[in-house]
């Protein structure tokens, strides 16, 4: 028997995903979705305790204050580690991509894709430092990814 | 006390290929077998779990009346969860007799939950799904490359977990793949998301378990020997959005929190467990939880595996079915760890160790960030 990742069942599952991959913001996200169209990326402060964080969330986590503000994140990180996905979905061939684990300069980890390099291990370097980027994915929505920093923007 | 006991316990009727059978349906034909493995009737539950799939629906299904339910779906780990919730519930007088069944379509993708992964608008769906992620290994693989660059982890230790399951598939009838593989052959399959190759990837099956919990007092009187609930624990520290929201991805806090309540309740100590079956959707998973439930230190569990410690022949025998690698894995694979140590306690297993006596069970949930962790027994303290 022939029991492998490609059974239709993962595949289902690859391009369940794949047709979600245009964010739709909640009124809680939307001020991050507002500041990537603009170019900038939005992270959040808590103004008693001054825990930067992210996801965005009316609140803070570590707190539990709600007196929260959201402000204009460096754009500067280090990659923390990541992966080089081969599995694609039928209906949307691609080269293999990386997903990453993205340390942002003011604290937050977020997951991300680091583009404008060769999707190896030799090019892709840990704690290498990054800026980021934004990819228009539809009208409204720009996807934070990031880039080597070159020390030139 | 009352305690609770584990009085019968099967899998689906078919393995690995199920296409006539929906999840609802795999989870019924568990459910059946479970109540003939402990000689008990539809009429004598009352209490039923199940994850994803509704509780109430597979009650209704199956024709019992229940009083106690639980539906918590926390990942694959869900089940070991139930497990703990239906103990406590028993304890507590609140239910005689539970049904926790599961039941996955997870290859014939027949009649198959939605797992709320990418929900639109979710959080996931915003911050995970849009950066190509189109399955498993690409986010559960993120913390190995940080692993390996602190630990010193090499490849050929990671590949050797896959090797050392193999070797316990090997002794197991219903297991998928059971032919020997080496370190090379493992490094030389094909990428799946680096550095994950497709032997270090679970199955991906049809199938499912169910289990029967009631009080311990009354399985003296019952057809097979009773497993003990010896200690429980769970926890979480993120959702899908997940291990990049862990504060520490190679030492999460939250597996070393179910572990000590795991062990604090059941009142041993780690050098008591004499059989282990730690959840490997990929290969390094049974390596977390090597470290995170304190059986190695940080760092440590790619040189204990690759020593084979928890070979067949090694001092703490680890995934004696083949794991999620080699035996099943229907998307949530957390039924299946127990029904090995059960099978164990029990002493039916295929690749029995001699003498298991209290095994000990650890699940994931949603890309390593939640787990539940179960400490069984064949007798009472």
């Amino acid at each position: 028997m022939n029991i492998s990742t490609q059974s239709s069942g993962a595949k289902r599952v690859a391009e369940e995903l794949s047709r979600n991959a245009i964010p739709v913001p909640t009124p809680e996200t939307q001020h991050f979705w507002d500041g990537t169209a603009a170019g900038e990326l939005r992270l959040q402060r808590c103004s008693l305790c001054a825990q930067v964080f992210f996801p965005p969330r009316p609140f803070c986590p570590a707190c539990a204050s709600r007196s929260v503000e959201v402000f204009a994140a460096s754009g500067r990180a280090t990659l923390y580690s990541y992966t080089i996905n081969h599995v694609q979905p039928r209906d949307q061939p691609q080269a293999p991509q990386s997903m990453a684990l993205v340390q942002l300069e003011e604290g937050p980890r977020m997951i991300s894709t680091i583009t404008d390099i060769e999707q190896t291990p030799a090019a892709l370097v840990l704690d290498m430092k990054l800026k980021v980027a934004f990819r228009q994915l539809s009208e409204s929505i720009w996807l934070p990814v990031f880039k080597p920093d070159t020390g030139f923007s | 006390m009352v305690r609770a006991a584990i009085v019968g316990a099967a899998e689906t009727t078919g393995h690995g290929r199920i296409p006539d059978l929906s999840a609802l349906g795999l989870a019924a034909d568990a459910s059946l077998n479970a109540l003939l493995d402990a000689g008990l009737t539809i009429a004598d539950i009352d209490g039923v779990a199940t994850g994803y799939l509704s509780p109430a629906e597979l009650a209704w299904y199956l024709g019992i009346e229940p009083s106690w339910l639980d539906g918590t779906s926390i990942g694959g780990c869900s089940w070991l969860a139930h497990v703990r919730h239906a103990a406590a519930a028993i304890e507590a007088g609140l239910c005689s007799t539970v049904l926790i069944a599961h039941g996955e379509s997870g290859r014939s993708f027949q009649g198959m939950p939605n797992y709320n992964m990418v929900e639109r608008q979710s959080l996931s769906q915003q911050f995970d799904a849009p950066y190509g992620w189109t399955g498993g290994a690409a986010m559960f693989g993120l913390p190995i490359l940080r692993y390996m660059h602190e630990f010193g982890m090499t490849e050929e230790q990671l590949a050797s977990v896959a090797v050392v399951q193999r070797e316990w598939a090997a002794g197991n009838e219903r297991a998928i793949h059971k032919h020997p593989i080496t370190v090379a052959e493992v490094l030389a399959s094909p990428m799946v998301a680096y550095p994950l190759r497709r032997l270090m990837c679970c199955l991906v099956t049809d199938g499912g378990g169910a289990l029967v919990l009631t009080r311990a007092d009354r399985a003296d009187h019952l057809r097979q020997r009773p497993v003990f609930l010896l200690g429980s624990g769970e926890a979480s520290g993120s959702y899908l959005t997940g291990i990049a929201q862990v504060d520490d991805p190679l030492r999460p806090g939250f597996v070393r929190r179910s572990a000590e309540l795991a062990f604090l309740s059941a009142g041993i100590g780690r050098e008591d467990v004499n059989h282990l079956m730690i959840y490997d959707a990929f290969a390094h998973t049974p390596i977390w939880g090597l470290e995170g439930l304190g059986f190695v230190e940080y760092g440590e569990g790619g040189p204990f595996i690759e020593a084979r410690h928890t070979a067949p022949g090694g001092a703490l025998p680890m995934n004696t079915n083949g794991g999620g690698l080699n035996y099943a894995h229907s998307g949530s694979y957390g039924m299946f760890l127990m029904q090995e140590s059960i099978r164990q306690l029990r002493g039916t297993a295929d690749a029995q160790v001699p003498n298991a006596s209290i095994s000990l069970c650890h699940g994931w949930g949603g890309y390593l960030s939640a787990c539940a962790t179960l400490i069984l027994g064949n007798q009472l303290p």
